[in-house]
């Protein structure tokens, strides 16, 4: 059996009284699209942060390649190639789709203009952003220097994508990506997590949208009051089973 | 899936291109709209191209001179480098009202050090810068980690550097003669470079050098595309990997240490060193003049910071050519008012290219 890329065990996380945590474990095999479902407040944000350094965890382990990690903040973690697209975005709107991609990281010119005086290389930059816009199916934005806030949500979620598939070499983790969007944009947004699937980078898809789960996971992670109720095919289970694992209205038989 | 279930096979048939992005506005004032949200700087520097071709034909050779022209660079200049300070400031959605009363310490403490300590005026003069940078580094420090709006933090700083400037010099004037005889590093700036009827002083030179680092730093180095992030959502700047600590820190700092440079200006300027100059009192508001009127929004992350340098040259071009127009001075803050207010409308405007 494969190594899972991304693994936790027994992670605990309270807030005062409240446990968001109960001895969770998690699983995210290579090269997989795994979806994690589960009620509001069942603890799947908070396990999602565990393992991508937004919180620290109380308690458990958190293995990346086979070897422990202790992330403190999501810079480390992505440092490691786990990339986070958040539900919010994290975009700068009046800054343009390159300067946006590499938020964080720029790029500066080689030689004397970079080294002194710190100059950005912007055409590198450009060049990069859309290089990866094309290859992700999004050509359809012309200037890669427009502002962010001068697109549509849908293609803002896909340069959002396309920044987290850029760089995240290791993990890809989309938190609820087709929740603000519409139908179409929703469905591009679900190719591109096809596509990058097809790079063979493993993805963590975070979402409430049912159809959405089981048409593009491999494996649907069912969370449950603060740990892994169980992890279910798609193929061998319906949307009625999932929901009622999630909420509690039925049991599951054996993990699969 | 079962048949209920595949509700978007019916958005299959449709087009399958997604939100393409199209000019929609090809109009003469969408395409002016669109021009001006890429360079916001175009609007003051039309405005300011603007008013010296008014002043130039209604006074005549008198005001269209070499001479009057780069006395206005002359009398500008102090507000000008605030100014650059306070789009620092601006760009990260902040305000700064104590950059006027941290030139005038600064100022003071130059003048102290050389004076009262005996220290060679040149090390003054980088007490001064050191004391404005830290100033600014407390300020920062109370935005980015205890988390107080730079509004309070900078009003609080503002009536603190003032009083304690009052306290420390005793109120007592430096006079220009002393400090020519005994310190004149300390008028450096002020030192005038003649060129035909053009006079060049070192402090207008240095703060046109001051604008062309800064406007390179803002738009041609990471440390410039953090601070437009940050000013424009800290929280996204976080998230992608920016530092946001970091970048208020240094944007403080560098706000403090050209409000010092300011003060080292200001001796250049009038030549003595007074604890009463009125800059210390409105310099805040001048500078948040030219920032405004230079197109800069107030909402941080919009601007460009050649615009605060146009903005406050406009200021410059009015005051002289009413003055020398012999209207009332209340004509210029009658019109620099109404400049403010149109300077926001146009900003308003703009920035509704985004949505």
């Amino acid at each position: 059996m494969t190594e899972p890329i991304l693994k936790a065990r027994n992670l605990v996380k309270r807030y005062g009284k409240v446990t968001a945590l109960d001895h969770a474990d998690f699983d995210l095999m290579p090269g997989e699209i795994l979806a994690v479902i589960g009620d509001n407040g069942a603890g799947k944000s908070s396990m999602i942060k565990a393992v991508s350094g937004a919180i620290a965890p109380d308690e458990g382990q958190v293995w990346l390649d086979g070897r422990e990690v202790n992330f403190r903040s999501p810079i480390e973690a992505r440092q490691h190639g786990i990339e986070t697209v958040y539900q919010q975005l994290a975009m700068s709107p009046a800054l343009s789709i390159a300067d946006n991609m590499f938020m964080g990281r720029e790029l500066r010119k080689p030689g004397i203009m970079g080294k002194v005086f710190r100059q950005l290389d912007k055409p590198a930059m450009q060049k990069f952003a859309r290089e990866k816009l094309s290859e992700l199916g999004l050509a359809t934005i012309q200037n890669i220097n427009q502002a962010v806030e001068s697109l549509s949500g849908g293609q803002r979620q896909g340069v959002a994508v396309a920044r987290a598939a850029a760089f995240g070499s290791k993990v890809v983790i989309l938190d609820e990506p087709t929740a603000a969007l519409g139908v179409k944009e929703s469905r591009k947004v679900l190719e591109l997590i096809l596509d990058v699937r097809s790079r063979g980078i493993p993805i963590i898809l975070i979402s409430h949208n049912m159809p959405h789960v089981f048409e593009v996971a491999d494996r649907i992670h069912v969370h449950r009051l603060g740990k892994r109720l169980c992890v279910i095919d798609p193929k061998d289970h319906s949307m009625a089973d999932a929901v009622a694992y999630m909420t509690g209205a039925a049991v599951p038989e054996m993990a699969a | 899936m079962t048949q209920s279930d595949n509700y978007e096979a019916a958005a299959s048939s449709a087009d399958a291109t997604v939100a393409e992005f199209e000019d929609h506005r090809r109009g003469v004032v969408g395409r002016v709209q669109h021009t001006l949200h890429q360079t916001p700087s175009l609007v003051p520097l039309i405005v300011l191209i603007f008013s010296i071709a008014l002043f130039g034909i209604l006074l005549g050779s008198r005001f269209f001179s070499p001479f009057a022209l780069t006395l206005i660079l002359q009398q500008v200049q102090i507000v000008g480098v605030l100014a650059a300070a306070q789009t620092l400031i601006i760009l990260t959605a902040g305000i700064d009202l104590s950059v006027g009363a941290i030139a005038v310490l600064c100022t003071v403490v130059m003048g102290k050090a050389s004076f009262q300590y005996g220290i060679p005026p040149a090390v003054s003069v980088a007490i001064g810068l050191t004391v404005g940078t830290a100033l600014g580094a407390i300020s920062g420090w109370l935005v980015s980690r205890m988390k107080l709006p730079p509004f309070i933090v900078t009003l609080g700083m503002w009536q603190i550097v003032l009083a304690a400037n009052y306290l420390y010099s005793a109120n007592e004037t430096i006079r220009s003669q002393d400090i020519e005889a005994e310190a004149s590093f300390l008028q450096f700036l002020g030192t005038k470079i003649q060129l035909g009827g053009a006079t060049f002083t070192l402090g207008v030179l240095g703060m046109i050098a001051l604008f062309i680092g800064l406007a390179y730093a803002l738009r041609s180095t990471a440390w410039g595309r953090h601070v437009y992030a940050v000013g424009d959502d800290p929280e996204a700047a976080e998230l992608s990997g920016v530092d946001v600590h970091k970048t208020y820190m240094s944007v403080y700092m560098a706000a403090g240490f050209i409000c010092a440079l300011a003060g080292w200006v200001m001796i250049g300027r009038f030549g003595s060193i007074s604890p009463s100059a009125t800059t210390g009192v409105i310099g805040n508001i001048q500078s948040i003049t030219a920032v405004v009127i230079g197109g800069i929004s107030l909402f941080g992350g919009r601007g460009s910071i050649a615009g605060a340098l146009f903005g406050a040259l406009i200021v410059g071009v009015f005051e002289l050519g009413l003055r020398m127009a012999g209207a009332d001075p209340q004509w210029t803050f009658m019109l620099i008012g109404m400049l403010i207010i149109a300077a926001v409308a146009v900003d308003q405007w703009i920035r509704k290219v985004a949505a």
